[in-house]
């Protein structure tokens, strides 16, 4: 029998299993599920940015039709063993003060004050209507930039400041180096605050069961995570708390985290012994579920005069809100080791203010502390070429690293890139000289529609990561990821992975991996997930890490397999290991192929066990646990085109080219998927979306009419490529792939816009770019 | 998400709607819904009784009657959009409400709807308020015609009063010496105008002999151009005319803009729009 062609299935664009379902709507989310029985859960929200409760009546809602219960603070505190969870105290001396899921003092508008469990949605909704609060209101904190001003109201009066924590990391000499420096530029920026939207909002059913045990079914991207923290939280044994995270759409990081309403909804299935469920509405989820970014820093650059950088030092004042979620106090550290960029700067200086506002909570969102830390360095790398009277390709250039891998001045290694190919191939697909002569042309006629091209070159470091280092970092959990594969005896297989996909792909990709390595056809491989019975062990999926950890698990699973395969085959063939050799599914004896054995006949045999090597254990199946001995470090080129009217302020895009490097692809599709995404999130920072609230903290973007998220109607179809360097620390050779796209194209869209606009003498415009900021902008320009 | 409670009945006909709005004081016409159901969902609208005219196929049309075109009340914005007769007597209509919102609020939101809601910021009533459109109101009583100039009122008011709806709009056929365009500035495409502008002028050898200019979302209703209007009757040039086409207007200030802006985003657009029909 000759050997059948191997099936190549990584780098291939293979569509996604996932999606029919999704597009035909037969998917499981959590709203779909409604086991007999189940209550509904309202909360009641305060209307105050920060306030006491001085009288509370419940006796109406209780009365009301359907009501089962309604319950405020005090109702609950015994349920609570532990406060909400912060995972991540990033110094020793950090303030955390305590939060629970209900509150008698609210702190930002849309903190819980009560709930209302109800036989309907409709009926638990009229009852929350009728909860009667007095609120005494106190002084509001909304801005960053205020929190450490003398005399600015307390968000946390007991702590007697607004100062959450300060984190610093630095090398010897950087304000020495800088203040000697022959060219220096500072510059302050506010990024603003985002509000995530994903397509689902969050979803939570608790259903308690017969033994004491609770199934939580939950819109979340971290199953495993959850099952710790909620049990941890309400003191529950952990093996009688399963965490289910159906078909999840969408999180961008708004889904990592443990919130009020899954504690709520656990405690509540406990207390009256039927499945509880609450469903986010959409204007609800702008102030319940977590926003990302509003950041205040001053970043600053120092160089040579011919453009050599020499230091570069962040300052940041990082809002967290009200209270410390998840990861809260963490976000501006994931960011804090690459505030040089792709650039070779051997002088570092980072520091971090965290601080407290009477707002929504903030926590990571896609990207999280890298497109802060992006956005400053590439907005100041235009800011100095300037300076320098450098073309600012020709600065980014000069400073490039170019030796992989490298030790950065923070402290950390790059495993590998090519900066320099990247952009390159973006300036080919560009047409950079074209564009100029346009936009000198535009010049010359005065025409009102101005063209701009920004740029922005960026790395990034993802895939969270060697344990040892997040325990160095003071993060709780580790960055380990678990797989299993188990050849079933019939001889599909079945993949079992601790990433918690909703929205990745993972179904297919995973499949992609296996099927490569065993030489199957994609369709017999299942990957199982998101269920903690199921996939009892794993780490989740966020912070582009998927791939990169749980992938790579996944692999290590897979070739466990084989090596068992290959001793069972070489007893049965009575040859030693080491002279079979495996390729398209099929052990064959080295120099004589007539001798073989599949490996789907080597799964029925494992199974039945009739005949195996002595000692060994029946069964075709293997986990493994990997911790990446690095993060992932991926890079690339973006570009922006915009064209700007000069008589309206209106900024559109154009064109928008990228070149990214993230390693080895397992499926291009699904990686044009992210970049798309991801691009799309970092223009909408750059032109659109902007959290604000007004000064006594109510939220004045809390819907889809006035916090504008983009669509495909208002962008341009982007121009992708690659460029491959592969990660030399797994044997993937891949890379993170979820966050680029945001870290990158927020800093291209602005420089675009300031540089359709410098020949005015503009310099910076504030994010978003807004028509009446771009107008502003022009009229203080012109005046 | 959860509108408060209400009853709701589906009417058969105009008169039977009639009826169910003067049983309850309290009661709403429902079309296509999609101003009114969003803002019931948000509990900001508690009406007590929803009357559903959105089956009435007697106020689905578009008419030729001689001098104008009569268009029913319940005719979609993707009706009118495609309707032959106004792309040929009409076109600045149905041009417009091909511009509302997106497909989807197109196939459901109608053209009496959006003139009954009197929302400032929508495309439409600026439209019917430049051509001096004539807005059928029906009673128990019978029918009455209201000028545009009369029919919005304030925000959000109109001048169909309590137990009456708007069953007809009749909207003049223009001749080929009238020039039109409506512009409009919106941050996406299915936001409200941040300002909009529906120009027709007549065209007499190439200048504009008259104009009629209606503005959207530069007041508490939408508004028509009076100083801008007059300036062209009497030779002004269109961008003297434009620049004074906020005059008098108070435009709101809000996340799409302050009212500053709104004023000089206005001139610009109104010179676009005012261009356009010149040229068109």
């Amino acid at each position: 029998m000759s050997a059948t062609q191997a099936r190549r299935y990584i780098g291939e664009p293979v569509k996604r299993r996932e999606d029919r379902s999704l597009l035909v709507g037969t998917g499981t989310f959590v709203d779909n599920m409604t086991p007999l029985g189940t209550l509904v859960m309202a909360v009641v929200r305060s209307p105050y940015a920060h306030a006491r409760i001085t009288s509370l009546n419940l006796d109406a809602a209780r009365r009301a039709p359907g009501v089962v219960a309604v319950l405020a603070a005090a109702d609950l505190a015994e349920d609570w063993k532990a406060a909400m969870p912060c995972a991540w105290p990033v110094t020793e001396e950090m303030r955390n003060p305590p939060h629970y899921p209900l509150t008698d003092h609210p702190r930002y508008q849309g903190d819980g004050v009560a709930v209302v469990i109800a036989e309907s949605r409709a009926q638990a909704k009229d009852a929350a209507e009728l909860v009667e609060i007095e609120y005494e209101s106190l002084p509001v904190l909304v801005e960053v930039a205020k929190a450490l001003d003398a005399g600015a109201p307390l968000v946390h009066e007991e702590l007697g400041t607004n100062e959450c924590y300060t984190w610093v990391l630095e090398t010897a000499d950087t304000d020495q180096v800088i203040a000697d420096a022959e060219v220096v530029v500072t510059r302050r920026y506010f990024q603003p605050r985002l509000i995530p939207n994903a397509i689902e909002p969050r979803a939570v059913l608790a259903v308690p069961g017969l033994v004491d045990d609770v199934t939580l079914y939950s819109a979340t991207q971290i199953p495993h995570i959850l099952r710790v923290l909620v049990a941890a939280t309400l003191g529950m044994n952990e093996s009688k708390l399963r965490v289910v995270a159906p078909d999840v759409g969408g999180g961008f990081g708004s889904k990592l985290d443990v919130y009020a309403e899954e504690l709520l909804a656990v405690a509540l299935a406990r207390r009256l012994g039927r499945p509880v469920k609450w469903t986010e509405e959409r204007s609800e989820g702008y102030v319940a579920t977590i926003h990302g970014r509003d950041f205040v820093t001053e970043y600053t650059l120092a160089a040579t005069k011919d453009g050599k950088i020499t230091a570069c030092r962040a300052k940041v004042h990082a809002a967290m809100g009200a209270y410390l979620q998840l990861v809260t106090p963490g976000v501006p550290l994931l960011g804090a080791w690459i505030y040089s960029g792709p650039y070779d700067i051997p002088n570092y200086s980072v520091t971090f203010v965290g601080v407290f506002t009477n707002t929504t909570p903030t926590d990571a969102y896609r990207g999280a502390g890298r497109p802060e830390a992006t956005y400053v360095i590439e907005r100041t790398m235009d800011a100095l070429a300037r300076e320098l009277g450098l073309d600012p390709l020709e600065l980014r250039r000069r400073n490039f690293i170019t030796e992989f891998p490298k030790t950065i001045a923070s402290g950390l290694t790059i495993d590998s890139g090519d900066y320099v190919a990247s952009l390159d191939r973006l300036e080919e697909l560009l047409g950079l000289e074209a564009l100029r002569d346009e936009q000198r042309a535009r010049h010359a006629s005065g025409s009102t529609k101005q063209l701009g091209v920004g740029f922005s070159t960026y790395n990034e470091m993802c895939g969270l990561a060697p344990s040892r280092i997040l325990g160095a970092i003071r993060y709780a959990a580790g960055g380990w990821d678990a797989a299993t594969v188990r050849c079933l005896p019939t001889g599909s297989v079945q993949v079992i992975t601790g990433t918690s996909p909703h929205g990745q792909g993972h179904e297919t990709a995973w499949a992609q991996i296996v099927a490569d390595r065993f030489g199957c056809d994609i369709a017999e491989v299942e990957v199982l997930h998101g269920d903690t019975s199921i996939a009892s062990i794993g780490m989740d999926t966020y912070g582009s890490r998927s791939l990169p950890v749980g992938g790579v698990a996944l692999w290590h699973a897979a070739e466990k397999v084989v090596d068992k395969a290959r001793e069972i085959v070489a007893h049965e063939l009575e040859v030693s290991a080491e002279d079979l050799e495996f390729a398209d599914g099929v052990f064959r004896v080295k120099g004589s192929p007539e001798k073989e054995k599949a490996l789907k006949a080597v799964a029925f045999q494992a199974w039945a066990a009739h005949d195996l090597p002595d000692g060994m254990e029946p069964g075709l199946e293997a986990t493994a646990v990997y911790d990446p001995p690095n993060f992932s470090w991926p890079g690339g080129a973006h570009a922006a085109v915009v064209e700007v009217d000069t008589e309206t302020g209106d900024a559109r895009l154009v064109r928008y080219v990228a070149v990214d490097d993230i390693g080895k692809v397992v499926n291009p599709l699904i990686a044009d998927g992210q970049v798309h995404g991801g691009i799309t999130q970092g223009i909408a920072t750059a032109l659109y979306e902007e959290g604000t609230y007004d000064s006594d903290g109510n939220l004045q973007t809390a819907n889809m009419l006035t916090y504008l998220v983009p669509s495909a109607a208002e962008l341009p179809s982007y121009e992708l490529d690659r460029t491959e360097s592969p990660s030399p620390t797994n044997p993937l050779g891949v890379k993170g792939v979820g966050e680029t796209g945001t870290i990158a194209s927020a800093p291209a869209v602005i420089n675009a816009v300031v540089d359709a606009l410098s020949h005015l003498g503009i310099t910076d415009i504030q994010m978003p770019a807004t028509p009446e900021r771009v107008w502003r902008a022009i009229q203080e320009a012109k005046s | 998400m959860i509108p408060a409670p209400f009853d709701y009945e589906v009417a058969t006909s105009v008169g039977h709607a009639l009826d169910a709005l003067s049983a309850d004081g309290d009661a709403k016409l429902l079309a296509g819904g999609h101003s009114l159901i969003p803002a019931m969902k948000l509990r900001v609208v508690r009406p007590t009784r929803l009357v559903d005219i959105g089956r009435l196929a007697e106020l689905t049309y578009v008419n030729d009657v001689g001098t104008h075109v009569a268009i029913g009340a319940l005719t979609t914005h993707a009706a009118v959009a495609s309707a032959p007769l106004l792309e040929e007597h009409c076109p600045i209509v149905s041009y417009t409400a091909a511009q509302i919102g997106d497909p989807q609020v197109r196939h459901r939101g109608t053209i009496g709807g959006t003139a009954a809601h009197g929302d400032p910021a929508s495309d439409m009533p600026a439209v019917l308020l430049a051509l001096g459109a004539e807005m059928v109101v029906t009673g128990k009583g019978g029918e009455r015609v209201v000028a545009a100039t009369d029919f919005f009122t304030g925000v959000f008011t109109t001048a169909i009063g309590p137990g009456e709806m708007l069953t007809e709009v009749r909207v003049p056929k223009l001749g080929d010496s009238t020039g039109w365009a409506y512009v409009k500035a919106n941050r996406r495409a299915q936001d409200w105008a941040t300002v909009g502008v529906a120009a027709l002028v007549h065209r007499d050898n190439g200048k504009i002999a008259g104009a009629s200019i209606g503005l959207v979302n530069m007041g508490g209703t939408p508004l028509r151009a009076k100083a801008a209007e007059d300036a062209l009757s009497s030779g002004a040039s269109v961008a003297d005319a434009a620049a004074i086409v906020g005059q008098g207007a108070e435009p709101p200030d809000d996340h799409a803009g302050s009212s500053e802006y709104r004023g000089h985003l206005a001139t610009v657009i109104a010179r676009r729009a005012l261009e356009q029909a010149l040229g068109g």
